[in-house]
C-alpha cells in the first residue's frame, strides 16, 4: 500500500530543506470538464505547484464562498460523481507525480462509508483527505480510517480557535494543520496583509506539525506573507475564478500558468 | 428513554453532534456554556417568563374544536400557538435566544427563514431587544411569502435573498451559516428549529418545551379538561413538535405523532419526509435523517408549505423515531390544503399550511381515533398562506 502520509511528509521535508514553503492550488474536480481539468492540473504542476487540493463537489458547501460554490454547482450539473472525481485524482497523480489531497465535506464520505471512501481515494493515488466541516471533536473515526487506508488526515485551526482546541488538534496527529488565515468562508480578500503570524506561533509552541495556510489568500503578496509564517499555502478561489471565467481550457491554462509561477516564486520567500 | 440533554459530544444516541467548520466551533462551545449558565439562572428565567407573558401572550389557550369534534367523532383540542405574538410558536425561541445573545454581548443577529414565520419572529425579537438583524430567505420563498418579507422590513430587518441551490429553506440555512462563519465574533445566529450543530437542537427544544408544559397543566384530567390520548404536530425541522411532545415523551398513555410533508406524493420523490423516507447523514452540522441521493448529495425537498420544505430534521426527532418514542407519518399537499379549508370553515380558524398537515393526518385517521382526546398543535396561523392556497385551488 502506498503511504500517502509519507508522501506529504516528504514534500514538506524537501521544501523545508530548501528553506521554502509549498504551494498547493485548489481546483474542483471536473472543471470545466474531466479531461480539461487534468490538463489544467498538469499545467499548474509544470508552473511550480508542489501538490494539489482536488475538490469533490458537494451540494451544500458551508465553508465555501460564491466562487467555489458555483464551481461545485457547475461540476455537479455536468454529472461529476465521487468516482469520476477520483478518476481525475488518479490521472493527475499519474501525470504529475505530486501529492494530491482530496477535499470534500463529511456527508459524501459517511454515505459511502469512511473506510470505503478513503480506500477508494487511496486507490486513486490520493495522499490525504481534507473535510471542511470536520472539526477535531468529530475526527476520531476519520483519523483512524485514514491511518488504516494509508492517507494523511488534515485538521483545521482558525483565528478563533482557542488554546485548548489547538492542543486537541495537535494531539490528534494530523498529516498537517490547515490554518484558516481569515475568519470567513473561502474567497478572495482585497487586503494587503494576512493574519498568519500569531496562529503560526501558537502552533509552533506546541508542535512541529506542518502548517499550511488557506482561505483568503489570493495574490502572490498574500502568499509570500503566509509562506513566511507557515510550511505551505493553499490558493483556491483565485484559481477557480480564473477557470470559471475562461472561455476554454486552453485560455484557463494561459491565464493560470503565469499566475501559478508567480505564486510558486512567492512561497520561495 | 428521553434524554434530559445530549451527551458531551452533543449526541442524542447516534444523532446530533457538531459537524461545523472549525471557525465556528469555539462559538458553539461558548454558546453551550452561556446557555447552560443562563438556563440555570433564575433571573434569566424570570426575565424570559415575563416577556413570554406580556409580549408573546403566553400561555396560549387549549381550545376545544367543538364542531369538528362532532364531525370527526373525536374529542379534538387545539393548542393555539397561532395566537402567540407574530402568529406562530417561533417567537418562543427567538425571544429566548435574543435574551441570551444580549447576555453574551453580541450586537448583531442573523437568522434563516422558510415560510417567513421564524424570520418575522427573529426580526420582532431584534426590534424588542435592540439588535441589528439580517434574515436569509430563499428567493422562491420570498416570492411565495411576500407579506412576511414586508413585515420583516417594517421591523427594521434586512432580508437577504438566497439564490443558490433550490432557493428554499435548506439554502437559507446554508447562507446564514456562511454569514456566521465570517461574522461569528460579533454575531449570534438564531437558528429557527431544533436543527444545526450542538447546542442548537437542545437549546431550541428547551425554549420550545413551554408548549407541552402548558398543555400538561391545561389538559390535566380535571373535569372538562381530559388528558390527551394523542398529540399530533407537523414536522419540518421539528421545533413545534419537539416543543409540544418533549414533556410527554416516555408517557406511555399518550400517543405522539409527527406529520411530515408528503408533497406531491412520496412516490414522486417530491416531498419533505426526511424521517419517513430519508436516511441518516450530516446536514447543517448534525447527524440526522435527511433526503440524499446515492452519492450523499442533499436532495431538494418539496412541500406546498415553505416551513416543511426542508430535506433534514432535528436530530432528537431521529432519536425518537429509532427509539420508537414518537411515530412519524406524512400527508400530501392536497390533503393539507383540504384540512386548511376544513378548519377555516368549521372552526373559524385559518391554520398555517404546516399545521394543516397535522390536521389532515387527524381527519384521515379519524375512524381509528374514534372517541379519543386528540390535541392538534396549531403551530401557526394561515394568513401568510392565503394567497398560495387561492392559487392552489385555482
Amino acid at each position: 500500500m502506498a503511504d500517502g502520509r509519507a508522501a506529504l511528509t516528504a514534500m514538506f521535508a524537501s521544501a523545508r530543506s530548501e528553506g521554502r514553503a509549498v504551494l498547493l492550488p485548489y481546483l474542483t474536480a471536473g472543471l470545466p470538464d474531466p479531461d480539461s481539468s487534468v490538463e489544467i492540473f498538469a499545467a499548474m504542476a509544470a508552473a511550480g505547484a508542489d501538490g494539489f487540493e482536488i475538490g469533490i463537489p458537494y451540494s451544500d458547501p458551508l465553508m465555501d464562498g460564491p466562487t467555489i460554490m458555483e464551481a461545485g454547482e457547475r461540476a455537479l450539473k455536468r454529472g461529476m460523481t465521487v468516482d469520476r472525481s477520483l478518476d481525475v485524482v488518479r490521472s493527475v497523480v499519474e501525470r504529475t507525480g505530486v501529492p494530491v489531497l482530496v477535499m470534500t465535506y463529511v456527508n459524501p464520505v459517511l454515505h459511502r462509508g469512511i473506510d470505503a471512501f478513503f480506500g477508494a481515494a487511496a486507490d486513486a493515488g490520493a495522499a490525504g483527505v481534507i473535510l471542511a466541516d470536520l472539526p477535531v471533536d468529530e475526527a476520531v473515526p476519520f483519523v483512524d480510517a485514514a491511518t488504516r487506508q494509508g492517507l494523511g488526515m488534515v485538521l483545521f485551526v482558525a483565528p478563533t480557535t482557542t488554546a485548548g482546541r489547538l492542543e486537541k488538534v495537535v494531539a490528534a496527529d494530523p498529516a498537517f494543520v490547515y490554518a484558516i488565515a481569515e475568519v470567513g468562508v473561502t474567497g478572495e480578500r482585497d487586503r494587503a496583509s494576512v493574519n498568519t503570524a500569531s496562529l503560526a506561533a501558537s502552533l509552533r509552541e506546541r508542535s512541529d506539525v506542518p502548517v499550511v495556510f488557506g482561505v483568503g489568500i489570493a495574490s502572490p503578496d498574500q502568499a509570500r506573507q503566509a509562506a513566511a509564517d507557515g510550511d505551505g499555502v493553499i490558493v483556491g478561489t483565485a484559481i477557480v475564478r480564473r477557470v470559471l471565467d475562461a472561455d476554454s481550457a486552453r485560455a484557463a491554462i494561459e491565464e493560470l500558468t503565469p499566475f501559478v509561477r508567480d505564486l510558486a516564486s512567492a512561497v520561495r520567500r | 428513554m428521553k434524554l434530559e440533554r445530549p451527551d458531551s459530544a452533543g449526541r442524542f444516541g447516534s444523532f446530533g453532534g457538531s459537524f461545523a467548520p472549525e471557525t465556528l466551533m469555539p462559538a458553539l462551545t461558548e454558546l453551550e456554556r452561556a446557555f447552560t449558565e443562563a438556563w440555570g439562572d433564575p433571573s434569566f428565567r424570570e426575565e424570559l417568563d415575563g416577556l413570554l407573558a406580556s409580549f408573546v401572550g403566553r400561555p396560549t389557550p387549549a381550545h376545544r374544536a367543538t364542531r369538528l369534534s362532532d364531525r370527526l367523532g373525536i374529542d379534538l383540542w387545539l393548542k393555539r400557538e397561532d395566537l402567540a405574538h407574530t402568529g406562530a410558536h417561533k417567537i418562543n425561541n427567538t425571544v429566548g435566544q435574543g435574551l441570551l445573545a444580549k447576555r453574551m454581548g453580541k450586537p448583531r443577529i442573523i437568522a434563516e427563514t422558510g415560510a417567513g414565520q421564524h424570520g418575522v419572529a427573529t426580526a420582532t425579537a431584534a426590534a424588542l431587544l435592540g439588535f441589528e438583524c439580517a434574515v436569509y430567505m430563499g428567493e422562491k420563498d420570498i416570492e411565495r411569502q411576500a407579506l412576511n418579507v414586508y413585515r420583516m422590513e417594517l421591523l427594521g430587518t434586512e432580508v437577504i435573498p438566497v439564490t443558490s441551490g433550490s432557493g428554499t429553506l435548506k439554502d437559507a440555512v446554508s447562507a446564514a451559516l456562511r454569514d456566521w462563519v465570517a461574522s461569528v465574533e460579533n454575531t449570534h445566529y438564531i437558528i429557527g428549529s431544533v436543527v444545526g450543530p450542538h447546542p442548537f437542537p437542545w437549546m431550541v427544544r428547551e425554549f420550545q418545551k413551554v408548549i407541552g408544559e402548558e398543555l400538561q397543566g391545561q389538559l390535566d384530567g380535571s373535569k372538562g379538561h381530559p388528558r390527551p390520548d394523542v398529540i399530533v404536530a407537523p414536522v419540518g425541522g421539528g421545533s413545534n413538535a419537539m416543543g409540544v411532545f418533549y414533556p410527554y415523551v416516555g408517557d406511555t398513555s399518550v400517543r405522539l405523532v409527527g406529520v411530515e410533508a408528503a408533497g406531491l406524493g412520496i412516490e414522486t420523490g417530491h416531498h419533505g419526509a426526511s424521517l419517513g423516507h430519508g436516511s441518516p447523514g450530516v446536514l447543517h452540522g448534525a447527524m440526522s435523517y435527511m433526503l440524499q441521493d446515492a452519492e450523499g448529495q442533499v436532495l431538494e425537498a418539496h412541500s406546498i408549505s415553505a416551513g416543511l420544505d426542508y430535506p433534514g430534521v432535528g436530530p432528537e426527532h431521529s432519536y425518537f423515531k429509532d427509539a420508537g418514542l414518537v411515530e412519524y407519518d406524512s400527508v400530501s399537499d392536497t390533503e393539507a390544503v383540504g384540512a386548511l379549508h376544513l378548519l377555516s370553515s368549521t372552526e373559524g380558524i385559518i391554520p398555517a399550511l404546516e399545521s394543516a398537515h397535522a390536521l389532515a393526518w387527524i381527519t384521515r385517521e379519524a375512524a381509528s381515533l374514534s372517541g379519543k382526546t386528540v390535541v392538534l398543535n396549531l403551530s401557526g396561523r394561515g394568513d401568510k398562506d392565503v394567497q398560495q392556497v387561492a392559487a392552489f385551488d385555482g
